[in-house]
């Protein structure tokens, strides 16, 4: 694999793996936010 | 050949195959696209998982906030990925071996093993632990036993040794609507072990109808399906056995008063049609009337599920 195909690929992994974290974020704020409003089981 | 010998053979075949495709060195640890991660999860098989936990969930009496039940569907999806993805680890040289599953990330070189391993468990532990905080714990623990189901007792257990592997293996696939429902009830009742059920029992008529096809696949692996020990004529008697066992299963919710005639009516003409089909496989010898049910078995199990949701959100109830 050439050293151009090799950072594409670790520049859409890290790409990926920021939305994934941002995602997650974004996810237990909502999380907490619905809980806080009694939204819960 | 002796059983041990066999799977000897087979699993050098296996770590040849996966020899040769990091031989090739087609990527190496780290290399991995974003959507060869993505394959690891069986986007496939996920979205029939996430649709039955979904109807389990708006079947389910009493309310859950939007937000927890995406929540809850999030991590029916990425579980049930995660333990495809341990399999994946785990069946890598069997994987290797079957023009069904040599275009997967691990036979194909681009991911190694210890990547598929170690995202499928942190994405194993993340889903309970998110599902357990976020939403409640009997749906974690329902979660967990079913990855642990998978993972441990069809994987590592059930697959390469016996016949009845997808018969007990089934009820892994057969979970979710059973996580929807404890999601928003945090219990569970009637209804949803006859969900689980009626997953259970479709599950051999449909992954042997494939088998049926597929067995010179299964034989190379040394998978002991039961088209490659039992013979295609018993294969043929025991899809038969088992849609007569599963029609009755998929009209009980509505016999017990649970459901709607909409479901009762629709399901017993569904169930003929599978009946039918099944009745073609046994009395025929070639591949079509297999194939004819291995693709109606999923649009089957897709309209149960799909009526009941028709059902519940028309307000029609027995």
């Amino acid at each position: 694999m050439s050293e151009h195909d090799e950072n594409k690929r670790r520049r859409a992994r890290n790409i990926a793996l920021a939305a994934v974290l941002f995602g997650l974020v974004a996810l237990f704020y909502a999380i907490t936010i619905a809980r806080m409003g009694g939204g819960g089981s | 050949m002796s059983d041990a010998s066999f799977i000897s053979q087979r699993n050098e075949a296996g770590n040849a195959g996966l020899d040769a495709a990091y031989g090739q060195g087609l990527t190496g640890a780290g290399e991995a696209r974003p959507a060869d991660y993505l394959a690891l999860l069986k986007p496939r098989v996920m979205s029939l998982v996430v649709f039955t936990g979904l109807v389990g969930m708006v079947l389910a009496p009493g309310h859950l906030h939007p937000t927890l039940a995406l929540t809850a569907l999030l991590c029916i999806a990425i579980g049930a990925g995660a333990s495809g993805a341990i399999n994946m680890w785990y069946d890598a040289d069997i994987d290797a071996l079957m023009s069904r599953t040599q275009g997967r990330p691990i036979p194909q070189g681009k991911i190694t093993k210890d990547e598929a391993l170690g995202f499928g468990c942190v994405l194993s532990v993340g889903s309970v632990l998110v599902m357990g905080l976020g939403v409640n714990w009997v749906a974690a623990a329902i979660l967990a036993l079913t990855i642990g189901f998978y993972v441990f007792i069809y994987t590592m257990w059930l697959k390469r040794r016996t016949p009845q592997n997808i018969v007990i293996g089934g009820a892994a696939g057969a979970f979710p609507p059973m996580i929807g429902w404890a999601a928003v009830t945090g219990d569970l009742s009637l209804l949803p072990v006859l969900l689980f059920a009626i997953i259970f029992m479709w599950t051999p008529p449909h992954f042997w109808a494939l088998a049926l096809y597929r067995s010179d696949d299964y034989a190379r692996a040394g998978v002991p399906m039961l088209p490659v020990v039992a013979g295609d004529r018993e294969t043929r008697r025991q899809i038969l056995i088992y849609s007569l066992l599963l029609v009755p299963v998929t009209l009980s919710p509505w016999a017990l008063g649970l459901v709607g005639p909409l479901y009762g009516g629709a399901t017993a003409a569904l169930g003929a049609i599978f009946l039918a089909l099944a009745v073609r496989i046994w009395r025929s010898t070639g591949d079509r009337a297999a194939k004819h049910m291995f693709g109606f078995s999923i649009l089957y199990l897709f309209l149960l599920f799909a009526l009941l949701l028709a059902e519940h959100g028309l307000g029609w109830r027995a």
